[in-house]
This record gives structure tokens, C-alpha cells and sequence, in this order.
């Protein structure tokens, strides 16, 4: 077991040891801690380290160094990845990968700076003008968070996309003991411009756009079907199925194995990749499970967020008859006997189902 | 027969109107990249507007930036890209109106990049509306009646505000008009490159140039007034010299 | 001493005459012909020309070519 380690610190650890050359960001509680570590970690290993002006110019500097072929990082929170949004659909045309960390913090604007899951829809669709979509790894454990920030970099540039790593404030300043991965080799990535003008370009108005489409729907399709992660417990014989990511996935991952000693007929799925979302854990359950009576999402955000995934997947996947029900709980971490008590309401039918 | 004057290989027929000026600035830096060799060494940051024609206009390696990003993604790329020689090409509308801060934080940090601007005036691309340097009482697409600097504030300098505020290499204004102005202006260009090739840090140049399809004018006409109406307001010449 | 001369490519004239308001020699002229891209495009009256490259300077699309007379490369 590895050294106590704060999980903003440990993410950005990560990165570097995945190989990024050049970090640039702009401050925002609860995301800091990360650039302020590489401002001295990136320049000791002659590597670069810069502080934006702005949350655009960060973007669009990372922009620049992914045009070239190498690794690069930014990570924000809120209002912050709000901003970066113009840079993240222009990187998503042009097929430049790069790896985004959002510290997720809850609310709309400003908001506050406590955990949440607020920024699910926008993240899970791209977020910007346009049409793609972004890898969207949700870890639960600071551990996780290392293992998918190392490996986010290599799924970004699989398929020239950006992998978004969604952590929130509990996980962001949360210590835990960590294993760190090695040092990878930087490389430079083939396409990357090196000013030799390689690769020729068309006029910016004789696009080929239905080949531009194709090429999405290619792209878009790869990704659904190699890249969706998850995790299950006790979904085999549950009668109900929790859908929590993140923290409310590691505060469920505890409860289900409790109810579950309790003897409660109870499973948990737990989306590690929110986008792709994990479709293929509901084929499985469809073909396994025929005792299902419900899908209950455990979020912390106004009315639920994924809930509308979880319904239009298990509607999609054969699941459709079953009543889909959200536990939103704002923001921070879930409390065990709350949801508990919940759990209670949705079987005596006050709670009622959202699809 | 040898050739004395030709326009370089990487210059390609652009899709300018008639008579802009653009087309002199961009092969005006062709002959420069030629001439420093620097044709395989470059990664160029372009704006959106009339720049974005440099996609087919310019035979070198290039990203389209977002509107007004291009002094962000040049730090990017100049960064990735330490021993590359970096440009951008923006309108006045890209670099100074949605793009001020990228410009202007580009040159408080004294990035090694060599930053080419056309000042026309107006937003072109979009149909001539007003931009930060319309002149005073200059007709546009949004200031039909002509522009009131006590609404929307005088025309903008921003070459004197980086070259008297910060510390970069190299500042100059030049103008696609005359030949005499366009081989002044080749000169300035020149001194731009020396700068970053020589580490010297942030070089940019500001280029007056016309803009008849939206001045309403006839090529020539266009560089009449801009001698006449605009270069008495946009003063040409080097704000910031090499080594000073 | 064969003098210097402007050559034209055609396919490259927008026709904004710039180059002939500017020609110190009055050797170009426009011509009714038509390139590919929909312009009309100038012509130089080898006569007249001195290749002294002003209109290679105003030109806004690459349009002219200065020929050296003697075939020694001297580059403006």
C-alpha cells in the first residue's frame, strides 16, 4: 500500500509520470491544488509549467501544444470548464487530443465550492458547439483516479479525443494511500505538426462534410463499443439496482454491501466511463437478472442527472419496463441513512419514479 | 532566363477580394520564411475572419484558432515547440477586439513569437461592420451613421500600448499601399523574425491595410484614403526597436 | 543588354489594376480575356517594360514574375 497522498496532488502526479510536457491552467477552488503542484514539479523535470491569464487562454494554449503532437493537461472546476468550452469543441473538430480534469464543484454560475455531480449532462454531451463527444472517466477512490488520469492520455490519443477525468472537491482534497504508476516515455505523438508541412489541408470552405460526419460516426462508434467501463456488485439476484459514479458510487459501494448483509436484495452499478455509459452492464443484467424490479440513481445534483441515461439505456437495452427512480441529494456525500430511508420511500411508492 | 522576382512556393493563390491588402502581407512573410529559411520550420497560428483564407492561402503548417485565441495558441505551440518559428495572422477585429487579451497577455509575457496583425478598419469576412479601429465617423455595417468614439471609444493603438507598457522585442506599424510603404514594411517584417530567431522575445506588426469591398472603394481609391485618412491616425514606423 | 521583365500568370489576377495605377512605364493593360476564377486579367506590353518590379511589390495575389535580361539572379 502506497503513501498517504491528496487526491489533487496525486492526480496531477499521475500525469506527469503519464508523460505530459506541458501544463497550463488558471486557479479555481476546489481544482488548485493540481496546478500548484506542477508549477514546481513540470520546470524540475524541464518540462513546462504556465500559468494562463485565463481560463480561454489555458484551453487554448493546451490547444496549441496537442496541435503538436504532445501531452498536455488542464484541469478546472465549474464555472471554470464553462469557459474552456470554446477551446474543447475547436480541439474536438480538428481531432487534437488532450486530458481535462474537473474538480467538479456544485451549482449553476459562481455555485459553491462543495462536492457535487452537477456537471454531469454537460460533460456526458460534449459541452460545447458541435458534434462529438468527450471520454468522460468518473474514479471513486483517489487510487482510481490516478490508475484512469495515467491511462486517460492513451485513450485521447486512440482516438485523437478528449478524455475528461470528473472528480469532485471530496475526491479533489480527500488523503488516501495511493500506488504511483512509472514514468512513461515522452514521445511525440507522428501527426503533430513539426512545421514541415506535412499533412496538406483543404480551404475552410470546401469542407467535405458528410465525410466529416462519417468519420465522427466511426470515431463516435469505436468509442461506444471499447471504451464503456463499470463496475457491478451483487447484481445477479438484486431486486433493485443502484446507479451511483464517483462519490456517491463509493459511498453505495459500502451501503449495498451492508443492506446486502442485512438481506437486502440489493446490487450496485457503478459507471466508471459516464460517457460511453456502461450499456452493455444493463445487457448483462437483462439476460442474468430476471428478478429486477427497479433502477434507482444515486446523484448529487437538483433532480437527478444520469437518471435520464439510466432510463434511455435500459430502455434501450430491454430494460424498459422497469421503473426507473432518482435519489438526488444536492451536493457533498450521500448519508448512509438517508438513502437508506429513501430506499424505504421508493418501496411503499412515495417516492415515485422519474421514467 | 534566371528568375530576379517571384513570388515564393509557398505563396498560394488566396481567396482575398480584388485589391485587399492582405494578400501583400502574406507574401510579404512568405518571402521572409524564404528568405530566413525558415519554409519547413514553421507552425503558424491563424485567426478567424479574413485570415482564416490562409488555410489554402499559405503552403506551411498551421492551426486554425479559435476567433481571437491565436496569442494563446501560438504560447502553446511556441512552448510544445521551443525551436519551431512561430507566427500568427489575425484581423484587428480577431487580435483587438474578441481577442485583446490573448493579444496583449502574449506580449506582457514577452513570448518568442512573431505577431502579424491587419488593421483594415473593420471586420471584413463578416461584412464590414465596426471594429475597436474604425476610424471616427467611419461609416459601417454597425455604425451606419458613422462612428460616435463618444459611444464607443476611439480608435485603438495597440502596437503604442505594448510597446510603451511592456517589454517586447520588437513593435512597428507598417502599410500595404505604395511600394515605397510595402518595402518599409518588408523591412519591418524582417526585424520581427530576426527577433525570435535570435530569442529576442514578442515582436509584433501591425499592418494598415485596405479594404475595398467594404470601404466601398475601388482598389486604388481604398489607398488613397488610407494614406490620406488613416496613416495620419495610425502613425507607421517603429515603436519599439531591436536591442532598446 | 536585354532588359528586365514583368511576366504575368493570368490564373492569379483579380483584376484590381493596382498594378497599372502604380506602373511608372504605363506597360500593362487590362485584357477582355477571362481566367478560370471569373476574373479578367493584365497584360504587360513587353515594349514598354522596364522590369522594374513595382508591380510585383503592389500586387496583392502573386500575379508577376521580373525576369532578369542577363539571367544573373539579383533579388529584390
Amino acid at each position: 500500500m502506497g503513501d498517504m497522498i491528496k487526491g489533487n496532488i496525486a492526480v496531477a502526479e499521475a500525469a506527469v509520470r503519464a508523460g505530459i510536457e506541458v501544463y497550463a491552467g488558471y486557479p479555481i477552488t476546489p481544482s488548485t491544488e493540481v496546478m500548484e503542484y506542477l508549477s514546481d514539479r513540470l520546470p524540475a523535470l524541464g518540462r513546462t509549467f504556465i500559468q494562463a491569464e485565463s481560463e480561454l487562454a489555458a484551453i487554448n494554449m493546451v490547444l496549441g501544444v496537442s496541435a503538436c503532437g504532445r501531452r498536455v493537461l488542464t484541469a478546472s472546476s465549474g464555472p471554470g470548464i464553462s469557459l474552456k468550452q470554446e477551446g474543447i469543441s475547436y480541439m474536438a473538430q480538428m481531432n487534437f487530443p488532450c486530458v481535462i480534469l474537473n474538480v467538479v464543484r456544485w451549482g449553476n454560475g459562481l455555485g459553491s465550492l462543495d462536492g457535487a455531480q452537477t456537471d454531469y449532462l454537460r460533460e456526458t454531451r460534449g459541452g460545447g458547439n458541435g458534434d462529438y463527444r468527450n471520454i468522460v472517466l468518473c474514479p471513486s477512490t483517489v487510487q482510481e483516479t490516478v490508475d484512469l488520469m495515467y491511462e486517460a492520455f492513451d485513450i485521447a490519443e486512440k482516438y485523437r479525443c478528449i478524455v475528461v477525468v470528473m472528480t469532485d472537491s471530496g475526491l479533489g482534497q480527500m488523503m488516501e494511500p495511493c500506488e504511483m504508476p512509472p514514468f512513461r516515455e515522452i514521445k511525440k505523438c507522428d501527426w503533430g505538426l513539426d512545421g514541415t508541412y506535412k499533412v496538406k489541408r483543404a480551404d475552410f470552405l470546401g469542407r467535405n462534410i458528410p465525410g466529416e460526419s462519417e468519420e465522427y460516426i466511426r470515431k463516435v462508434r469505436a468509442m461506444r463499443d471499447h471504451e464503456q467501463r463499470w463496475e457491478t456488485y451483487g447484481a445477479e439476484d438484486a431486486e433493485y439496482i443502484f446507479v451511483a459514479f464517483g462519490m456517491c458510487g463509493r459511498v453505495m459501494n459500502g451501503l449495498v454491501r451492508e443492506m446486502r448483509a442485512a438481506g437486502e436484495k440489493v446490487g450496485l452499478l457503478r459507471p466508471i466511463t459516464a460517457w460511453p455509459f456502461p450499456e452493455k452492464a444493463f445487457e448483462v443484467l437483462r439476460e442474468k437478472n430476471p428478478q429486477l424490479k427497479g433502477l434507482i440513481t444515486v446523484e448529487t445534483n437538483g433532480e437527478g442527472q444520469m437518471v435520464e441515461d439510466v432510463a434511455l439505456y435500459a430502455k434501450k437495452c430491454g430494460l424498459g419496463h422497469l421503473p426507473v427512480y432518482a435519489l438526488p441529494y444536492a451536493c457533498g456525500v450521500p448519508k448512509d441513512d438517508v438513502v437508506k430511508a429513501d430506499f424505504e420511500k421508493i418501496r411503499a411508492g412515495k417516492i415515485k419514479e422519474v421514467f | 532566363m534566371a528568375i530576379e522576382r517571384h513570388v515564393p512556393s509557398l505563396c498560394n493563390y488566396a481567396m482575398f477580394c480584388a485589391g485587399c491588402g492582405h494578400g501583400v502581407l502574406l507574401r510579404l512573410i512568405c518571402e521572409c520564411l524564404e528568405e530566413f529559411g525558415q519554409e519547413k520550420n514553421t507552425i503558424a497560428a491563424i485567426g478567424v475572419g479574413c485570415s482564416c483564407h490562409l488555410k489554402s492561402g499559405i503552403n506551411c503548417d498551421l492551426v486554425q484558432c479559435p476567433h481571437g485565441r491565436a496569442g494563446a495558441v501560438a504560447t502553446g505551440i511556441r512552448r510544445a515547440e521551443p525551436e519551431k518559428f512561430v507566427f500568427t495572422y489575425q484581423g484587428d477585429g480577431d487580435a483587438y477586439n474578441i481577442g485583446i487579451a490573448e493579444t496583449l497577455n502574449a506580449a506582457y509575457r514577452n513570448e518568442n513569437i512573431c505577431v502579424f496583425v491587419v488593421n483594415n478598419n473593420n471586420f471584413g469576412m463578416t461584412g464590414g461592420q465596426m471594429s475597436w479601429t474604425t476610424m471616427e465617423g467611419q461609416v459601417t455595417a454597425t455604425s451606419p451613421h458613422g462612428r460616435d468614439i463618444a459611444l464607443t471609444g476611439a480608435p485603438i493603438k495597440v502596437p503604442e500600448m505594448i510597446a510603451h507598457s511592456f517589454h517586447p522585442a520588437y513593435v512597428a506599424r507598417g502599410a500595404v499601399s505604395t511600394p515605397k510603404e510595402i518595402n518599409r514594411l518588408k523591412g519591418y517584417i524582417k526585424n520581427a523574425f530576426q527577433a525570435q530567431l535570435n530569442h529576442e522575445g514578442y515582436s509584433m506588426v501591425e499592418v494598415l491595410s485596405t479594404c475595398p469591398t467594404n470601404w466601398n472603394m475601388d482598389p486604388l481609391k481604398a489607398h488613397q484614403h488610407l494614406m490620406e485618412n488613416v496613416v495620419p491616425y495610425y502613425q507607421l514606423g517603429e515603436f519599439k526597436k531591436r536591442g532598446e | 543588354m536585354a532588359l528586365s521583365k514583368a511576366y504575368v500568370d493570368p490564373e492569379r489576377c483579380k483584376s484590381c489594376g493596382l498594378c497599372i495605377a502604380y506602373c511608372p512605364k504605363k506597360a500593362l493593360e487590362m485584357t477582355d480575356e477571362i481566367n478560370s476564377h471569373g476574373y479578367k486579367h493584365v497584360q504587360v506590353l513587353e515594349d514598354v517594360c522596364i522590369g522594374c518590379g513595382t508591380c510585383y511589390t503592389v500586387c496583392p495575389d502573386g500575379v508577376f514574375t521580373i525576369t532578369d535580361g542577363e539571367g544573373g539572379k539579383i533579388h529584390g
